[in-house]
């Protein structure tokens, strides 16, 4: 059984680390600090720290204000605050101007759990994903997020990052390299490749395991960078193992399922199935439940991985 | 208060020269902003022929006073005002709006002189704020000037940033309401009242000056005793006229965002003394 520990905690962690070793790192906070976990920053940095309020176009704009002059600010919240309600901002005050201002959103996905639809952030990947001069990052585990963290800092223009609430399985080693846009692959396979992002890259291994029971040997692919998409990952996999399924805590329109088929569709088609939650808002409940409810354990990728093989052998 | 700051013809002259400029600007793209443009005039040249300290042969210049036109409609007056100061060629106004210049129909930042790209409202002031934290945070002494529309401040950012700006008592930050009374499609207070706009800034933390927005004078004041203040951001608000200095633009919602033809150019152009 992996360690669990979530991902805005490794985010949480690794803004402590940045803070210490650059002085032009500043953070502000939509009163979340405490959910966001960048309160550990505001401990040890009080000074390059402002909790602005529950106002996050206001967040994104001063953010904007800070970077002008060199400074790298983190503006932290909800996903669905920062991708969602401050949207405008984010596309011109943000990427139409560049910024080099980092966007971290915590609480994404169905995972959030008890707070129900209103906070689960279903859609970040399909509202980010059209922006031009925007990098989206979405950590497999809380390694992966503190590294991603790190990464944030050295890109010079606009990053988002998603983080979760809940613990996730610690899949990925410090060793392990973390390249912007770079897919990681986290099992070889032969019949199908998953390519799955966040909390589902673990789940897809599980179901590998599954599948290999049954004799199917599928590859796993980790996506820690849902843009830049990593195109060269995607056309290999189809022309390697002829069949893809995508994995994501998202809406099916518009995520990463909808990043890959369109790559596909102009390099390589191959049969496709989608892994995602089906058009329609989340609810309360607890994050075990939530996942089977909503079709996202390794079992249904496990059912998504047959129905794949059954188009790629021209079955259906 | 009267002052002897300024040689009042010369700034009065320049007023008239960038009207003309300005609607010369607007009628050969065919397109823009006369209105909000036009009222704000005396504004901006209070601020880039008085006040501000820059270099417009180094637009980079780290210690140069922030200027952020939030309401990035009102590009021709900016543009204008910047070709002036020597930013870039007077010539290139004529680009304006046209396919591959670099002065956009809303405030562009790859134009010399531009902070930050503007034209979706009340994006602008929270950016000021931005400029403003980020100089007290490194120690940088310069003042941060924003120019809000008045149909602007219906949007909600711009109460988010006034609240930013009041509790963290920014007192580098001066921001200039260019008071015109109408927005796109009427009259500002009989589509959403905003008065009385002097006890609002002031009960969010502002020190609040009202003046009459085409007199230099009041306006140099104006800007002078903002710069006094400790401990408190500056709201002006500077009353003036939509499309000041024509007649039949004056108070005319519908000159908001139309460019005038060759005839009426001639018109305005007459009237301004040309």
């Amino acid at each position: 059984m992996a360690e669990m520990k979530a991902t805005r905690d490794g985010f949480g962690e690794g803004l402590v680390e940045l803070g210490r070793k650059n002085r032009k790192i500043v953070v502000l906070s939509g009163d979340l600090e405490d959910s966001t976990r960048a309160e550990y920053f505001k401990k040890e940095f009080p000074e390059r720290f402002f909790n602005l309020g529950i106002s996050e176009q206001d967040i994104l704009g001063t953010s904007v204000g800070l970077s002008l002059d060199g400074l790298i600010p983190f503006a932290c919240s909800f996903a669905v605050f920062l991708t969602n309600r401050a949207y405008d901002v984010l596309r011109i005050s943000i990427c139409y101007n560049k910024r080099n201002v980092k966007l971290i959103g915590s609480h994404a996905g169905l995972t959030v759990g008890e707070d129900g639809a209103t906070a689960q952030c279903l859609e970040d990947f399909a509202m980010t994903r059209v922006l031009p001069n925007l990098t989206i990052f979405s950590p497999v585990d809380f390694i992966e997020a503190k590294k991603a963290t790190y990464k944030m800092a050295e890109i010079c223009g606009p990053v988002y990052m998603r983080l979760a609430r809940a613990p996730f399985p610690i899949i990925t080693k410090e060793s392990d390299p973390f390249e912007p846009g770079k897919a990681n692959l986290v099992r070889e396979g032969k019949d199908a490749t998953i390519i799955a992002t966040g909390l589902m890259v673990s789940e897809s291994l599980k179901a590998a395991e599954l599948l290999n029971k049954e004799g199917i040997d599928a590859r796993v692919l980790n996506f820690h960078t849902i843009k830049p998409i990593d195109r060269e990952a995607i056309v290999e996999s189809a022309q390697e193992t002829g069949a893809i399924v995508t994995a994501e805590e998202h809406q099916i329109n518009g995520g990463l399922g909808s990043a890959v088929a369109e790559v596909l569709t102009r390099n390589h088609p191959v049969p496709q199935e989608m892994v995602a939650v089906l058009d329609t808002f989340g609810e309360s409940g607890d994050v075990e439940g939530l996942l089977k409810k909503y079709h996202l354990k390794d079992v249904d990728i496990a059912e998504a991985v047959r129905e794949v093989l059954k188009r790629k052998r021209g079955e259906r | 208060m009267t002052t002897k700051k300024i040689n009042l013809n010369e700034f009065k002259e320049r007023a008239r020269q960038f009207r003309k400029e300005i609607l010369e600007t607007i009628t050969e793209a065919g397109s823009g902003h006369p209105g909000g443009s036009l009222s704000g005039v005396e504004i901006m040249i209070s601020l880039y022929y008085y006040k501000m300290r820059h270099k417009p042969e180094n637009p980079g210049w780290p210690l140069r006073d922030r200027f952020i036109m939030s309401k990035g409609h009102a590009s021709p007056l900016l543009y204008v005002v910047l070709a002036n100061c020597g930013y870039f060629p007077k010539e290139e106004l004529k680009t304006f709006r046209k396919l591959g210049s670099r002065l956009q129909g809303h405030v562009h930042a790859g134009v010399p002189g531009v902070e930050l790209s503007t034209g979706s409202l009340g994006q602008g002031f929270s950016v000021g704020n931005g400029i403003a934290l980020g100089a007290r945070i490194r120690g940088v002494n310069f003042r941060v000037y924003t120019l809000l529309g008045d149909g602007e401040i219906q949007e909600g950012q711009v109460w988010e940033a006034a609240m930013t700006a009041g509790h963290h008592k920014l007192d580098n930050v001066c921001a200039i309401l260019d008071r015109n009374g109408v927005q796109e499609n009427g009259p500002v207070e009989e589509i959403k009242r905003e008065e009385p706009l002097a006890d609002k800034w002031r009960s969010f933390g502002w020190h609040v000056l009202d003046v009459n927005g085409h007199d230099f004078e009041q306006l140099i004041d104006a800007l002078d005793q903002a710069e006094t203040v400790k401990g408190k951001p500056a709201f002006i608000i500077a009353r003036t006229i939509k499309g000041k200095g024509v007649s039949f633009m004056e108070g005319q919602a519908k000159w908001h965002g139309k460019a005038p033809d060759k005839e009426q150019l001639r018109a305005a152009l007459s009237e301004l003394g040309f």
